[in-house]
């Protein structure tokens, strides 16, 4: 597979289906390992980094599970490939900085990633549409186990999976849920929510991780604390607050509908129309009126346009996306031209 | 009021600072506050705050703390308090007394429980505790999914185990 081949198809996390995917956009499960007596990435030498890359890599060739897969060396990518890369979600902001010795590799249905030489010798990333964590864990774990078998771990009985960073230490597991909340935020009361979250030591990204800010209502919500709980227990205690956040995204949803209706209406049409008729427009505002489209879509309030036609809005307006698709360089105002041409072009009312 | 920091422009932010219990009240224009905001940001990163963690109490204790380097890796206790990373599987032994009561601060808890490499199990003989754990996750799983014919299975299993090797209790969980 060539990167560019990924652009024939969606991206998983934006499919936009799954268990109530009208305000879960996707699970995810995020393990760190680290080989034994091999430093980690930070303090590793050029030469331990590229040990590990061709140690990892032979291993992943063994496992059938990951026969279709393709490595991406990140010295042989260019910086458009590497945010595009980014963008779908398939590598973090920060592996992406980097070249030498360093790998991210994707399978053919993007559903796992594996970067090599981040943060930790080994990140995998299994990422599925919709509210999923317990099958998305069951890949996850059994990726594991088959690359276990291949490669020595640092690991301790007491202390589980050794990582760089000791708030990852144990199960090396990050379980992350990511959604929707545009009423929430309309009726002012996701700060509340989110308050109560970080109390029950659970994290709130934006949407593209660590350090972002939440952009166009999408929360990420994830476990902080990695030691002296089961993996499964985690996730059920994501489940358990994720189960309660969807009930209150959905009251706050029927309460403007019912309450404010023309309200909503003026929101969401107003985004519509903005975006159906914009001739230059940032990706911040686009994502930010995509949010509402997709909440006039849940709610019925507009029709004649596909999910699937909205979703990969989402992603086919990023800075990386647009060059891809264009397939030269684009400066930032060239590309604000360009992405409101597209997204006129998709959201052309057909009837 | 003109900006503490340029003189020029009105100042419209108001900053109290309190550095070693000394309070320092700013006044900046806007422009000189962003600035301000950005220092903060680039000298407080994660690194500071898990190294603020490990920085148990400045007594005869710590001083020893911090030359203790991984006989793997090279790096030094005063090193992962610089930068909050540690350099290799093997720095978790070499700093283990300083790093327990860090992990417990961080996590709650200093004990695994979840799965281990295969390699684990049969090497380090943790295969009942591991068999153990992992059943006590299907159960929790099963009583969130409400499935409880297969939770009280489960269950039963579990006290099985529980109760018959006492003479393995070595792999089992301290708890």
């Amino acid at each position: 597979m060539k990167i560019n081949d990924l652009l024939s198809h969606g991206s998983e996390w934006l499919r936009g289906t799954g268990p109530n995917s009208d305000i879960v956009i996707s699970s995810r499960i995020r393990l760190a390992r680290n080989l034994f007596k091999i430093s980690f990435p930070h303090w590793a030498n050029k030469k331990q980094c590229e040990q590990v890359l061709t140690t990892v890599t032979d291993a992943v060739s063994k496992i059938a599970l990951l026969k279709q897969t393709t490595v991406f060396n990140l010295s042989a990518l260019d910086s458009i490939d590497k945010q595009f890369l980014v963008e779908r979600h398939l590598m973090s902001h920060d592996h992406a900085q980097k070249s030498e010795g360093r790998a991210v590799i994707v399978d053919n249905e993007e559903i796992v990633s594996i970067m090599i030489n981040e943060e930790d010798h080994l990140r995998m990333q299994v990422m599925q549409s919709g509210f999923n964590l317990y099958e998305t864990w069951n890949i996850a774990g059994k990726i594991d186990d088959h690359l276990a078998k291949e490669l020595p771990y640092a690991f301790l009985p007491d202390w589980g999976y050794l990582t760089a960073c000791p708030t990852n230490t144990g199960t090396g597991m990050r379980g992350s849920v990511m959604l929707h909340l545009p009423a929430l935020v309309m009726t002012r009361q996701v700060d509340r929510v989110l308050a109560a979250i970080a109390k029950l030591s659970f994290n709130t990204r934006g949407l593209y991780g660590e350090g972002t800010q939440a952009l166009g209502n999408f929360f990420q919500i994830s476990n902080q604390v990695s030691l002296g709980h089961g993996e499964e227990e985690i996730i059920g205690n994501i489940n358990g607050i994720i189960r309660q956040i969807i009930e209150q995204e959905h009251q706050a949803r029927e309460l403007m509908f019912s309450k404010n209706r023309a309200m909503l209406e003026d929101k969401i049409n107003r985004s519509f129309g903005i975006l159906k008729s914009a001739y230059i427009i940032s990706s911040q505002e686009t994502i930010e009126l995509l949010s509402l489209v997709r909440l006039g879509l849940d709610l019925g309030l507009i029709k004649h346009i596909d999910q699937a036609r909205l979703n990969d809005l989402f992603i086919s307006t990023q800075p990386a996306h647009l060059q891809k698709i264009e397939n030269k360089k684009l400066t930032s105002e060239e590309r604000d031209v360009k992405r409101a041409q597209i997204i006129r072009k998709r959201l052309g009312v057909s009837n | 009021m003109l900006c503490d920091g340029c003189g020029k422009n009105q100042a419209t932010v108001h900053l109290t600072e309190i550095v070693n219990d000394q309070m320092n009240e700013l006044h900046l224009c806007e422009e000189c506050a962003r600035k301000k905001s950005q220092d903060v940001e680039q000298n407080f990163g994660l690194g500071d705050l898990l190294g603020g963690m490990a920085d148990i109490n400045k007594n005869e204790k710590d001083k020893e703390a911090v030359s203790i380097k991984c006989p793997n890796c090279g790096l030094t206790y005063a090193d992962f308090r610089k930068i909050g990373r540690l350099g290799c599987g093997d720095c978790y032994n070499a700093f283990k007394k300083y790093l327990a009561p860090l992990l417990k601060r961080i996590h709650g808890s200093s004990q695994h429980v979840g799965k281990s490499p295969v390699f684990a199990k049969k090497t380090l003989g943790l295969k009942k505790g591991i068999d153990i754990q992992e059943l006590r996750n299907k159960l929790q799983r099963a009583v969130e999914q409400e499935q409880f014919e297969e939770a009280a299975r489960l269950r039963d299993q579990i006290k099985n185990l529980e109760v018959k090797g006492p003479e393995e209790g070595e792999a089992d969980r301290k708890a």
